[in-house]
């Protein structure tokens, strides 16, 4: 019974998808809509991510300090790790799962309740493809901007690597400067910005599918809200695994 | 005009239209009537093809929807206008704008064209200038439905469909957006088909008077005639719910 129902839904998701992806009735609409959900996704997320990746760089800095109190290993061993996990897995998968959390359910409380309040009915009525003119500019706006917020995330977090040697003295900044720069893999940047693209596509239409089926009144929304959250997690950690696998090793 | 020929419709186990027939003419305010759950809301949502009919024919002038390909529908939907029981405004757009967007999607009108049409629709339904560039949250129940007429009229309908249209307005709002629906119907020669409870909307707009009971056509005539059906329990039983009602046919009778 399970199955059935999870066939039934990826059925679904994949009728809606290949609505989404069709050419829009209005290019002009299109582009109107893109800069509007460019803003409302990605910048207005810049603050927290801003946010949790300085205090996330410290605080990893300064575990990894308390963990490795070894003579043996070198100075540089905390910028290092400090670094490699940050670009490998915290500035895409967790800072997605965390957008999956803030943009997911503002996609899918917004569409929902669009949804319940007939407004989608009345695109419909119009002619207008409901699916492409809602879901696809976020998507759109989305996927292109995710490595932005990756990047900042890298940036931001190695900052507050820094900043938790400047505040306290656990590790000299030079000692911190050498471990972030020493044995630099470009590759792993590249590896990250990519991972975030397939995310960005899940949190987005995942979110988009609960929203655009919700059913009922506010309550419902709420539901679907936290469905798309759950289940975009999920979705997100799964292709973690495929790709880390289809990637690194 | 638009057809319902034979046309059925189930959920699950649930039979909610029984080979029911029906003829709307333009230029005339058809109403559908009846009970909550008497399968009114689900006739018209058929007929516009939110739900799928599962048999029958809805002929839009002669044209069978439930034999169109998608391009058709999406052709058909141009000459369609929709007033939902919520007004269904769009929360991000102002009120201009949302009349505008129909305009925007099909017109192919120039920016100017388009804010003129938009504003002769507004200035129709009687709303003033200074509410054009207020959000639908910031205007009235009965501002919001004048502000769906008018978005429901941009394009020109052929056919214009509004599901409760007067539901959570004072009476006197309630008549006024009536009567504005009447006229435009009268003015545009456009098929107007309302799905409506209201005794007070049957009374003044109901041109032709449709009658649902459990899904099937249970009585269809005129609100002239209404008052003199004597062998419908049914439709007795929901004109005559009200004490108002009753004490007119009374009067009348008398």
């Amino acid at each position: 019974m399970l199955i059935f129902t999870f066939l039934k839904h990826v059925g679904i998701y994949c009728t809606l998808m290949y609505r989404v992806f069709s050419q829009p009735d209005q290019w002009r609409m299109f582009f109107r809509q893109l800069p509007k959900e460019m803003e409302k996704l990605v910048v207005n997320s810049l603050g927290i991510v801003v946010v949790i990746s300085i205090f996330i760089g410290a605080i990893m800095t300064i575990q990894t300090k308390l963990n490795t109190e070894d003579p043996l290993l070198p100075v540089y061993a905390t910028g290092l790790v400090t670094r490699d996990t940050l670009l490998l897995e915290f500035s895409s998968t967790i800072m997605c799962l965390i957008l999956a959390g803030k943009v997911g359910s503002n996609i899918a409380s917004e569409i929902g309740t669009m949804r319940i309040t007939e407004q989608i009915d009345a695109l419909e009525i119009m002619g207008v493809n409901s699916a492409n003119y809602l879901i696809l500019p976020k998507i759109a706006a989305f996927v292109l901007l995710i490595p932005c917020l990756v990047f900042f995330s890298m940036a931001t977090g190695l900052l507050g690597g820094y900043f938790a040697c400047v505040f306290t003295d656990i590790l000299t900044t030079h000692d911190y400067m050498i471990g972030i720069q020493y044995l630099f893999i470009p590759y792993y940047i590249f590896y990250s910005v990519v991972k975030t693209f397939f995310f960005a596509f899940i949190i987005a239409s995942v979110s988009s599918y609960y929203g655009y089926y919700a059913y009922g009144g506010a309550l419902d929304v709420g539901k679907a809200s936290t469905n798309a959250v759950v289940n975009s997690s999920v979705i997100v950690l799964i292709f973690n695994v495929l790709i880390t696998n289809l990637m690194l090793t | 005009m638009i057809e319902v020929q034979r046309v059925n419709k189930s959920f699950d186990e649930i039979h909610v239209l029984k080979d029911l027939s029906a003829r709307f003419d333009s230029g005339k305010m058809n109403l559908i009537i009846g009970q909550s759950g008497s399968g009114k809301t689900v006739l018209m949502k058929s007929i516009i093809g939110l739900h799928q009919a599962d048999s029958g024919k809805i002929l839009y002038d002669g044209r069978n929807f439930m034999q169109m390909r998608f391009n058709e529908i999406k052709e058909l939907r141009k000459e369609v206008g929709m007033l939902f029981q919520g007004s269904a405004l769009f929360d991000s757009l102002s009120v201009l704008e949302n009349v505008m967007f129909p305009l925007e999607m099909f017109s192919g009108m120039t920016n100017r064209e388009m804010i003129a049409r938009a504003k002769f629709c507004l200035i129709r339904v009687n709303l003033k200038e200074q509410s054009f560039n207020l959000s639908p949250s910031e205007i009235s129940g009965g501002m919001q439905k004048r502000v769906a007429i008018a978005r429901a009229i941009a394009l020109n309908p052929k056919y214009l469909f509004c599901d409760e249209p007067n539901s959570g307005l004072d009476p006197i709002t309630a008549l006024v957006i009536d009567k504005l629906i009447q006229e435009i119907t009268a003015e545009y020669n456009i098929t107007t088909i309302v799905n409506t409870h209201d005794m007070n909307s049957v009374m003044e707009v109901g041109d032709h008077i449709l009658f649902i009971d459990k899904g099937v056509k249970a009585w269809e005539g005129s609100r002239n005639e209404i008052f003199d059906v004597s062998d419908n329990d049914a439709l007795n039983e929901f004109v005559f719910a009200s004490e108002l009602f009753k004490k007119v046919k009374y009067a009348l009778h008398k």
